[in-house]
């Protein structure tokens, strides 16, 4: 069974086919960058809109395939920007018109750790998901994945992107701030917020904001920012752990390629006995394969949708989502 | 003995020699090094929460919450000698008793909440694994350790906040009607501002999920 799933999110506009017994036949990513400042969402959907066509032309001949031997359409419903995921969805509902083959909404956040766990082999992992627009920390219990942890205001990736941004630094801010934090040397303290198993991005971002405004050195300040935010993941995920007593980490979202973040998690899993399991960076970013993946899982389960069902949620939670395919 | 291994402390009981009993058992808390973090954050974090912890105990006692009671505080090596309390933790046991039980040890929670935040403390870390049920029936309030002194709306609604999505995450069966049940407690016993608190904590759950460019840049202004 092959499926063509569509992401569009955010910035990434991503479309990739796979077939039923996870092979990634092609994906193809047009990510939309602002030429300043950070996202804005109808702009974003005007040029994923522009690119859709010929995205998901580009997706079937990078597969071999042609549009009439698809079985199956997915989109990334939600949670996102509405306008973005609106872009999606239209394209979704129109192929599957135009073919009659049918077409499922998937929840974005839960097609990461599907592709995740597919690609690293991982099963049962606690999940770390770091992007510009989510942060959570989560684990598969009881027929759902529950969130354990999560930011209470701004995602970790939005954090480092702001702070890059204003500091001058050229996007994206997450590798710049990498880049930097390596010529550290001094570690400068900025609020350490973790509660219980939940975190706090802005406190941090603010005081490093304050400290590059009175002239701190920035690549200390890059290293203490990290420093900082990286260790709260760390002992969030550690908490996790120690409380579902899982033997696996999944690290994935685009923060996921940081070495430092990777390196924390990778010394945190070693003496709690567990492993740490990190997708290939394209997998790790937003991408239309992670879609088609988790669509094909939820079709071959049961999970239906009429095309005038199939509607965005731009707030759809993770625990809110059924997993048949996982009892 | 090694009690338990959690996730930045390691529970010994050991026998005491120094028990007001003569001799007994304690609780060594031991908040063991992290090496993925850097040494002066590791240091800090680990002294000021030994340290806070002692005292979040025995102020949460006078504010009649059950804690059991601190013997030594050890600053050197981050352990925190306290009473052995003999009990379950409320997690094992939630949800197999009975519902009139299980809505008196809600109440219970609510009050307890409420006591902590009308003299200015906060948990930090409200789950049911933190709670032990003792064999009479008292309920005891432990690991202060991501505890705070504060009186601020937003910390006292993130506080309740965390008990609901604990109880979501592990007792989803039973989550709604002890988090009601918590909260309706909580209310009587907080009195005049409570409900201010259990809104903050109903906007806390909102704005923890996905939130668009537009509101984050609201927040982010806001300094929130």
């Amino acid at each position: 069974m092959l499926c063509l799933g569509l992401e569009g999110t955010a910035h990434t506009l991503g479309v990739g086919v796979v077939d039923s017994e996870g092979r990634i036949l092609s994906h193809v990513s047009r990510v939309y960058r602002p030429e300043k400042g950070g996202i804005h969402p109808r702009e974003a959907a005007r040029s994923h809109a522009s690119q859709v066509k010929a995205a998901v032309k580009e997706a079937l001949e990078r597969a071999g395939v042609d549009l009439r031997d698809l079985d199956l359409f997915s989109f990334s419903a939600g949670p996102g920007l509405g306008p973005c995921l609106r872009v999606v969805a239209t394209a979704a509902r129109a192929l599957s018109v135009l073919t009659g083959k049918p077409l499922v909404g998937v929840n974005h956040c839960i097609a990461h750790v599907e592709i995740g766990r597919l690609l690293t082999g991982a099963v049962d992992p606690v999940t770390l998901y770091v992007s510009g627009g989510n942060t959570q920390v989560i684990a598969f219990e009881e027929g759902r994945y529950r969130v354990f942890g999560e930011t209470l205001d701004i995602p970790v990736g939005n954090c480092l992107d702001v702070f890059a941004r204003e500091a001058g630094l050229s996007p994206p801010g997450g590798p710049g701030v990498e880049r930097l934090a390596r010529q550290g040397r001094r570690y400068l303290a900025l609020p350490y917020v973790v509660k219980g198993m939940d975190l706090s991005f802005s406190g941090p971002l603010t005081e490093a904001l304050r400290r590059h405004r009175e002239g701190e050195d920035l690549r200390d300040l890059c290293f203490s920012l990290q420093e900082t935010v990286f260790a709260a993941l760390t002992e969030v995920t550690e908490r996790a752990v120690a409380h579902t007593e899982k033997k696996e980490v999944l690290l994935t979202g685009g923060v996921a390629s940081n070495l430092r973040l990777r390196e924390m998690l990778e010394e945190m899993c070693r003496a709690r006995g567990a492993s740490l399991f990190v997708p290939p960076p394209e997998f790790c970013a937003d991408n239309g394969a992670m879609i088609g993946w988790t669509g094909l899982l939820a079709h071959l389960h049961g999970v239906r949708q009429r095309v005038e069902e199939a509607v965005v949620r731009q707030r759809w939670r993770t625990d809110e989502v059924d997993i048949p395919w996982r009892r | 003995m090694l009690l338990k291994r959690g996730a930045e402390a390691e529970l010994h009981v050991e026998d005491f020699t120094l028990h007001p009993l003569g001799k007994g058992k304690v609780v060594v808390k031991h908040r063991v090094p992290k090496r993925y973090r850097i040494r002066e954050l590791d240091l800090s974090l680990r002294e000021a929460r030994t340290s806070l912890e002692a005292r979040l105990l025995s102020d949460a006692k006078r504010a009649g919450v059950l804690t059991p009671p601190v013997y030594e505080v050890d600053r050197e090596n981050m352990r925190v000698v306290m009473e052995y309390v003999e009990g379950r933790p409320l997690k094992e046991v939630l949800e197999e008793m009975g519902r009139e039980e299980r809505r008196r040890v809600c109440r219970e929670i609510g009050r307890y909440v409420a006591r902590l935040h009308r003299k200015g403390l906060v948990h930090g870390d409200l789950t049911t694994s933190n709670l032990l049920l003792t064999p009479g029936g008292d309920l005891y309030l432990v690991d202060f350790g991501l505890g705070e002194y504060t009186s601020s709306l937003e910390a006292r609604g993130v506080d309740l906040h965390l008990l609901r999505r604990a109880l979501q995450s592990v007792h989803f069966r039973i989550a709604e009607e002890a988090y009601r049940e918590i909260c309706s407690a909580y209310l009587r016993e907080f009195g005049k501002g409570g409900r201010e608190v259990l809104a903050r904590a109903e906007e806390i759950a909102r704005r923890g999920r996905y939130i668009g460019r537009e509101e984050r840049g609201a927040l982010l202004r806001d300094g929130k």
